[in-house]
């Protein structure tokens, strides 16, 4: 388990070095680029670009500005380009934004997978499977920003069921954050939803034929303890993975469209926002943050797959 | 169910009332291909603390049949007919609720494959105490503790730490031993082992045979042996059905079935083993051709296209019955006479097979 957990820190480290390198010199080389040019404002003269330029340190060689911007990152001093806020603060204030939709949203979607992909499965080639087939393939073929959108418009907007986009803290009123989430949970989940419980309902139609699951049957357990513990427990380890794997990278800025649409303001949108106006401190920032949170996710959901079967040995 | 083994059955021999009644027992499955008849009509009885035998090659329904009495054939395409009596309760239409209830604890069964009937993500003592638990009210230690003993009891070495290991901690033999300490988790009075040794290598076989006629005369289980293995049946088996394509072609004890077969059938297969005690034969004989479609039967006796001593008569169904006299119980489903049986089975002097279709009712 130690030389599990180093390995994996090893790992990331190895990871994030690279991302940030990538991130770093793609943005350097994209036409257009040039930060001084778009920092000088409106008709610039040569003169002044030449003075953010020195004052920035764009004129210094890539690989210098790059360590220079590596040691911002770790002394939390990045500064953005054009709003000239600390990148450290704003990616800490969108952070509880970016998690209550992901967690809510991952805890929606594995629940009514579930449910819809058990389901689906006993009543394998009926009218019920088949609906939910339909409903699944509809699911997964809505884009999220088109589906939120209409939420938006019309739950929010136009019936004002619903709050029309924004996010309220949870430690200032638990009740209003839920209720402000309910349609950015629904839309992200949609997708994930239609996804997850085709695969759950093959797995599960695949386990029921095997072996094991006849000796529960003929233990005398009742159908419900044969699917259960027998038939649910065994299908759901892939699944167990998406999930992990999933969750790390909508956190990690996979939810960029659900925080736009319904402006909430967690790392997502200002990872978007940033990228729209080649801001390089926030986009690394941020690119740097997705990549600590998937590497992790990924080694826990290691952990996880070991526990649920134990002929995966962790190494 | 009663908890305690019952002493009084302990190492006896068949007698009195049979514990198991089968009788005209049909399993039909509609697939694809059309309606097939797995099973047709297949009736027996099995006394408490018995060994039966049930022999046949793939397909012939034997696995149906055996698999049909825990109800577990059952599925939508699946069509029943006839009766199983077990105790008071009728197995073949009985409510799952009831069917429950006899499963795993009046009638446990031991399937083909062990390294694919244990669940790979529990623990194998889970798995014990599970079934106990099912049938039994017992808190969770002593639970385990009977699952120690029994896998003790199969032999199963250091079982008290072995219990918290999982199957594929376990060669294949060991696994099989699992597999019958769960089926003799709540002392059921009818083990059913379908094809138990057929994946495991010859020692092994041996020993997991011997363990469960042990365990026979230690619990007086009543045993249903499945196997296509003639070998297998004749060191524990008390009496042996044949099965052919759906139907018991003849039945009797394991000491009829092997010096008086009457079946061609039953001859070919006695035939076809090896024996250590004759001269070694070039190639070991087989019975030609194949055994027919399920869902394409032929008309009148199945074993017709491929036995030798075919003829007119055989185009109706020959009945199931005793045809000998002094053997009420030896029966068998053939139109020859006995004296034309005991004149056609001797290929050469004292060896029982099924001559060369060239010669026959040449011998």
């Amino acid at each position: 388990m130690g030389r599990f957990i180093i390995r994996r820190l090893l790992q990331m480290v190895f990871v994030m070095w690279a991302v940030s390198v990538l991130t770093f010199f793609i943005f350097n080389v994209i036409p257009n680029g040039d930060p001084a040019v778009r920092m000088a404002g409106k008709n610039p003269t040569e003169t002044q670009i030449e003075a953010i330029r020195k004052e920035w340190g764009f004129d210094d060689n890539l690989i210098v500005q790059y360590v220079t911007m590596m040691k911002k990152v770790f002394t939390g001093d990045l500064v953005s380009y054009f709003t000239q806020l600390p990148v450290g603060e704003e990616i800490i204030k969108g952070l509880p934004r970016t998690l209550s939709l992901a967690i809510g949203a991952a805890i929606l979607w594995m629940f009514v997978a579930i449910c819809f992909g058990l389901y689906s499965a006993m009543r394998a080639g009926k009218f019920a499977d088949r609906f939910l087939t339909i409903v699944a393939l509809i699911g997964i073929s809505l884009p999220v920003f088109w589906i939120g959108a209409l939420m938006n418009y019309y739950l929010g907007y136009k019936a004002g069921i619903f709050p029309n986009g924004g996010y309220v803290e949870l430690t200032k009123d638990p009740v209003d954050w839920a209720y402000h989430l309910i349609l950015p949970w629904t839309a992200l989940a949609i997708l994930f939803i239609g996804f997850y419980s085709r695969v759950l309902r093959s797995n599960i139609l695949d386990t029921i034929n095997e072996d094991y699951v006849r000796t529960a049957r003929a233990k005398g357990l009742s159908e419900r303890q044969v699917m259960v513990r027998h038939v649910l427990r065994n299908s759901m380890i892939p699944i167990v993975t998406l999930w992990g794997l999933d969750f790390g990278a909508v956190v990690g800025g996979g939810a960029i469209l659900t925080e736009t649409v319904f402006d909430l303001q967690g790392v997502g949108q200002y990872a978007a926002e940033a990228v729209g106006q080649l801001d390089v401190p926030p986009v690394l920032a941020t690119t740097l943050f997705a990549a600590f949170f998937i590497v992790p996710l990924n080694a826990i959901v290691d952990i996880v797959y070991a526990y649920l079967d134990p002929r995966i040995r962790l190494q | 169910m009663s908890a305690d083994p019952d002493p009084a059955a302990t190492g006896a021999p068949p007698s009195g009332e049979p514990l198991l009644t089968v009788e005209d027992l049909k399993v039909s499955f509609a697939t694809e291909e059309g309606v097939v008849q797995a099973v047709e009509a297949v009736s027996f009885e099995l006394a408490p603390g018995e060994i039966l035998a049930v022999v046949g090659e793939s397909g012939s329904g034997k696995s149906v049949t055996a698999m049909t009495l825990m109800g577990l054939t059952r599925s939508p395409n699946a069509d029943f007919e006839g009766t199983a009596h077990y105790k008071g309760t009728e197995l073949v239409h009985a409510s799952e609720d009831q069917l429950r209830r006899v499963r795993g604890a009046e009638i446990a069964m031991i399937f083909q494959d062990p390294m694919t009937s244990l669940n790979p993500v529990h623990k194998i003592g889970r798995q014990i105490v599970e079934q106990i638990q099912e049938h039994e009210a017992l808190p969770d230690q002593q639970a385990r503790e009977r699952a120690v003993e029994l896998l003790d009891r199969v032999g199963i070495p250091r079982a008290r730490e072995r219990i918290d290991n999982y199957p594929f901690e376990f060669s294949g033999g060991m696994r099989q031993r699992v597999m019958i300490a769960l089926a003799l988790s709540c002392n059921p009075s009818v083990l059913i082992a379908d094809e138990p040794t057929t994946a495991l290598d010859v020692t092994i076989q041996a020993q997991i045979l011997q363990r469960m006629r042990e365990l026979r005369d230690e619990t007086g289980a009543a045993i249903i042996l499945v196997t296509h293995d003639l070998g297998v049946v004749a060191d524990i088996a008390d009496r042996i059905a044949v099965m052919y394509s759906g139907r018991i072609v003849e039945q009797g004890t394991l000491d009829e079935i092997f010096y008086d077969p009457q079946h061609p059938y039953t001859w070919g297969l006695l035939g076809s083993i090896a024996r250590v005690d004759r001269p070694r034969p070039e190639r070991l004989p087989a019975i030609a051709g194949l055994p027919p479609s399920l869902a394409d039967r032929p008309q009148g006796c199945h074993f017709r296209p491929r036995c030798p001593h075919e003829f007119g008569k055989c185009s109706e169904v020959p009945p199931l019955e005793a045809r000998l006299d002094g053997a009420p119980a030896h029966l068998d489903r053939c139109w020859l006479t006995p004296d034309e049986k005991r004149e056609r089975r001797e290929v050469r002097p004292g060896e029982i097979g099924l001559e060369a279709k060239s010669e026959a009712g040449a011998a």
